[in-house]
């Protein structure tokens, strides 16, 4: 680690810390968005077992 | 002779067109969307790889600026991309507005977050390059502040969002909003150039060709591809969140009005 820092120069502080930056916001971001998108497919396949949507036809039908 | 010609004209650009709209129905975008999305995501795995090894490993520092030059390959590409996710919502806007388009404000609404997450990597990055090279974090110049402007439009059409429950009502709303604040995006683009700025002037884009050497331009564009397929990749993902999530809103009402109905049947027959 200090011979990396030592290898960027008296900035080092501020280029590493501009990539943690980088990397937190996309990691959460991304993490957000597959949380999401897994929580939408429960719900949805959830609703779709208990049969909701389908036409009272359909759901009469055994 | 010259209807021929019109319709030789027109043709391709329909076929395009009708393809398009084939894609704006939300089963065959879903369709769509789980084939092309291993493909986005590999792609963008390889083009980041490459880029932060060209970045880090190839592109030598800058006479002037030294390693900090480092900064400017995430940099750039994150005010590039919070640019690009504005104007894409824009154009979105218009769909929901004009065409009244059934996806186009599912497209708006999973924008927004990724477009504010690179404006932000931008205002940072920005602020911690210019600590050593301005001598200063922040200033309250043209360029520094019309980007923080788009920093909290992406905020407030997050928030709109959230207070508006019903999609199409909260759909249009935003739309408008958006396109009042497009007005922002051609300010950022020329600030540099209206004004009297600490912001260096447009080195890549601009007439005359790139000023930067192509040592630095490569890894540049490279890392710049690769973070626009990462972020194509995220909208793809929160576009199905957001039709799933619509799905489930429309199926949780009817299952509701059903159980209504057998409420007041049982309520309505003699014992």
């Amino acid at each position: 680690m200090s011979a990396l820092t030592q290898g960027l120069g008296p900035h080092a502080g501020f280029i590493l810390a501009s990539y943690g930056a980088v990397a937190a916001i996309l990691v959460g971001l991304t993490l957000s968005i597959i949380r999401d998108h897994r929580a939408q497919k429960r719900a949805l396949a959830a609703l779709e077992q208990r049969g909701a949507g389908r036409r009272r036809s359909e759901r009469d039908t055994p | 002779m010259l209807l021929l010609r019109r319709f030789c004209l027109v043709a391709p650009f329909a076929n395009d067109m009708a393809s398009l709209i084939d894609l704006a129905n939300p089963t065959r975008f879903m369709r769509f969307s789980s084939l092309l999305l291993p493909w986005l995501t590999g792609l963008s795995v390889l083009f980041l790889a490459v880029g932060f090894y060209l970045a880090w490993f190839v592109a030598p520092p800058d006479y002037q600026q030294g390693e900090t030059i480092r900064i400017m390959f995430v940099h750039v590409p994150a005010a590039w991309l919070a640019m690009m996710f504005y104007s894409m919502m824009a154009v979105s806007a218009l769909g929901t507005l004009v065409w009244r388009h059934p996806l186009a404000d599912v497209a708006q609404k999973a924008a927004a977050p990724i477009g504010a997450c690179f404006a932000l990597v931008c205002l940072i990055t920005g602020a911690l390059w210019g600590k050593p090279m301005w001598g200063t974090y922040w200033v309250w110049d043209a360029r520094l502040t019309s980007v923080l402007v788009l920093f909290l439009i992406y905020l407030g059409i997050i928030a709109l969002w959230r207070v508006l429950d019903e999609p199409s009502r909260a759909g249009r709303a935003v739309a408008i909003l958006t396109l009042v604040g497009f007005v922002n995006v051609p300010i950022i683009k020329f600030s540099v150039d209206w004004w009297n700025t600490l912001h260096q002037p447009a080195s890549v884009f601009r007439m005359g060709g790139s000023t930067i050497d192509g040592s630095m331009l490569w890894p540049l564009l490279v890392l710049a591809l690769g973070f626009t397929l990462f972020a194509l990749m995220l909208h793809m993902l929160a576009m199905r969140a957001e039709i799933m999530r619509r799905r489930v809103r429309t199926l949780t009402i009817l299952e509701a009005e059903r159980l209504d109905r057998l409420a007041v049947q049982a309520q309505g027959t003699p014992a």
